[in-house]
């Protein structure tokens, strides 16, 4: 392949960005190509004829297992959920002031934040290509608004980057823009991309640079009227005898690439973030609330599942409810498993040893957030923040404001961490106390004088404490995938698994849905065969 | 009141206390750091575990650690809900952490786990890992 001969084709581009980089770097050019597609759903799936008297049982309340419940309803199946919680939803889930939260280690929180003030332990945004789980928040009544993820005026902080000090994400974009453009320019103008475009596209790239990053008539990036409609204005347009503008001074491009603002551009390019997004209006447990008034009465709560068995032409579940400690058993003729792998993987299961291997050989990924209430929105008030992310490459890695009640009065919560790697290991080893008061520490960057000043209180989720799935979201990678997902989807004798963990939309509730959705489907299949 | 008083006589006590020659803490083990960071996120910070719908096992007076090719094998390969570790810890650390667990929280293992070992025995990281997003 000579590519100084003619220019890469697209397919040439992928096969050398997968052999280099792998499926998921591979998958992301795709999306970037436009070539990824959104979720797979095709409508609810209107499951009829069920044998009479056939039972179901249902291991888990989270979304995948009350979607289930409610779909094999109403084919026509009677079913019963048992829900190790005494609530529905799962990770589904919103801590209210009022709410008491104990952590495995036993630290216990009472969460004092203002009345439908909320942390989102889980999952906190809905993309708007998540079309299965947003039919359900429908038809469920679940009532959305828009979630801010992308918000210019935010800021974004390297301790790498400006001496350090916090920048407005505008001032960033705006000037890697302007920089990249005058830089490919250059390049033009230099001859330097002949080999792989004509004259005439070359020609048409420049001016198009011209508009994209905001040049002057000479291609230059500099001071002016033009750059700073984008990046702001020194002092900004009024009225009166001070109206004009004032430009503002472009950042030296040294320092932007420090700052290293175009992995925040790029993650807002992924379209698990570009907008439209949604959250439930009153926190993301709403979403669990809807789906469990779908499944009334079939709740079986404090349940804890010890076993699974499918002897004598049936399903039996052995389970000990944690308040009395009484131990029972249910049977059905079927069962949708969607306990997560982190815990399933320590039930005696009867099925397939290689199931059994699939369900042991995912480990789960870890993740802590913590929601810090403030007295007031001052980054509302005096910074024109109205939701949104303000990121840093300090452990917290970003703190997020409110999208819901903009512009009111009284107290508010912000996302003040949302931990992955090494720093969820790191906060979740922390007591919740110490979480909360580095979070304060850490975020305090952003608005020094105010974020500890206004701090009323706080609460905390590692999740890999969390008593109800010892850790965040199944954790497949390329050989576990090759080697057991199929497996794990494939209805094994009377049982199937659903799930997040079932899905290749893994950590997100539309995964969940879809699972659930795939594998009623394919049990009812079996039911009906049998 | 009986609080008060005791608080002033620590204040009185602590310049005589301060002038006896102080005896140098013991360095702290190269692997409590790694222990604190990493595994008290799951194992706890006195190495009881946990349980909940499913259970976190104690690494305190654990027999499965005797053999010190067993937590080679899961720390750098996993096991059940536990994530590998190969790859974002260094073979050095990996065998800190190991020491320090098998000599502490009533584990009283006598050999060590040198990085060499972690290198030959641990278990390779998978590549491709998915996680939150």
């Amino acid at each position: 392949m000579n590519l100084a001969k003619r220019g890469p084709t697209r397919r040439e581009v992928l096969h050398a960005i997968g052999l280099m980089a792998g499926t998921t770097v591979l998958y992301q050019a795709m999306e970037a190509l436009g070539h990824a597609k959104e979720t797979q759903f095709a409508g609810p799936p209107n499951l009829q004829g069920a044998r009479p008297g056939a039972r179901v049982v249902v291991l888990g309340a989270g979304l995948a297992g009350m979607l289930a419940a409610h779909e094999l309803a109403k084919a026509g199946y009677q079913v019963q959920i048992l829900e190790y919680n005494n609530r529905p939803g799962g990770r589904n889930w919103s801590l209210y002031g009022g709410d008491t939260y104990t952590e495995l280690g036993g630290a216990t929180q009472k969460v004092g934040f203002a009345d439908g003030n909320y942390l989102n332990p889980g999952p906190w945004r809905i993309p708007y290509h998540h079309r299965a789980l947003l039919h359900y928040c429908k038809a469920f009544g679940v009532a959305l608004e828009p979630f801010i993820q992308m918000n210019q005026q935010a800021l974004v902080h390297s301790a790498k980057a400006f001496g350090g000090k916090p920048m407005r994400y505008r001032e960033l974009h705006a000037d890697w823009d302007g920089n990249v453009a005058e830089l490919l320019s250059k390049a033009i103008d230099n001859r330097a991309l002949d080999s792989v475009m004509t004259k005439d596209d070359a020609d048409r790239l420049r001016l198009a640079l011209r508009d994209w990053g905001a040049l002057d008539q000479n291609f230059k990036y500099t001071k002016n009227y033009r750059s700073s409609r984008r990046r702001g204005f020194e002092r900004a347009q009024g009225g009166g005898v001070l109206g004009e503008p004032i430009p503002s001074d472009v950042y030296p491009f040294k320092d932007i690439l420090d700052s290293g603002i175009w992995r925040v551009v790029s993650q807002h390019m992924s379209i698990d973030h570009q907008h439209a997004m949604f959250q439930p209006v009153g926190g993301m447990g709403m979403i669990g609330r809807g789906f469990a008034r779908q499944v009334e009465g079939k709740i079986k709560y404090n349940q804890k599942v010890t076993a699974i068995s499918q002897q004598g032409g049936k399903v039996t579940v052995t389970h000990t409810d944690t308040g009395t400690g009484v131990t029972g058993t249910t049977e059905a003729d079927y069962c949708v498993c969607t306990i997560p792998l982190s815990v399933l993987s320590q039930i005696d299961v009867d099925c397939n040893p290689a199931l059994d291997a699939a369900i042991k050989a995912v480990p789960y990924s870890n993740s802590v957030k913590i929601g810090l209430e403030f007295k007031r929105r001052f980054w509302e008030e005096e910074e024109a923040i109205y939701g949104g992310i303000s990121f840093t490459d300090r452990e917290i890695s970003m703190i997020s404001y409110p999208s819901g009640k903009l512009h009111s009065d009284g107290p508010a919560v912000i996302l003040g961490a949302y931990t992955f790697g090494p720093a969820s290991y790191k906060f979740a080893g922390m007591t919740p106390e110490e979480r909360i008061a580095r979070a304060l520490d850490q975020g305090s960057v952003f608005h020094p004088g105010r974020y500890k000043e206004e701090f009323i209180g706080g609460a905390t989720v590692a999740w890999s404490r969390v008593p109800f799935t010892l850790g965040c979201c199944a954790m497949w990678n390329e050989e576990t995938r090759k080697e057991h997902y199929q497996t794990l989807v494939a209805v094994d004798n009377r049982l199937v698994l659903a799930g997040e963990h079932a899905s290749y939309v893994g950590c997100w509730m539309e995964g969940a849905i879809l699972s659930s959705l795939d594998a009623v489907t394919r049990l009812h299949k079996r039911a009906l065969e049998a | 009141m009986r609080i008060i008083l005791f608080a002033a006589a620590a204040l009185l006590a602590t310049p005589a206390l301060a002038q006896k020659p102080a005896k140098a803490p013991p360095p702290p083990h190269p692997g409590a750091e790694v222990y604190q960071n990493v595994c008290q996120a799951c194992h706890m910070a006195n190495a009881l575990g946990g349980e909940g719908a499913g259970k976190i096992p104690a690494l305190a007076k654990n027999g499965g650690l005797e053999a010190a090719g067993y937590p080679i094998m899961v720390v750098t390969g996993g096991k059940g809900a536990m994530p590998w570790f190969r790859g974002s810890l260094t073979d050095t650390q990996i065998a800190d952490v190991i020491n320090y667990v098998r000599s502490n929280f009533g584990n009283k293992y006598k050999d060590k786990v040198t990085p060499a070992m972690v290198a030959e025995q641990g278990l390779p990281a998978p590549r491709g890992a998915e996680g939150p997003r």
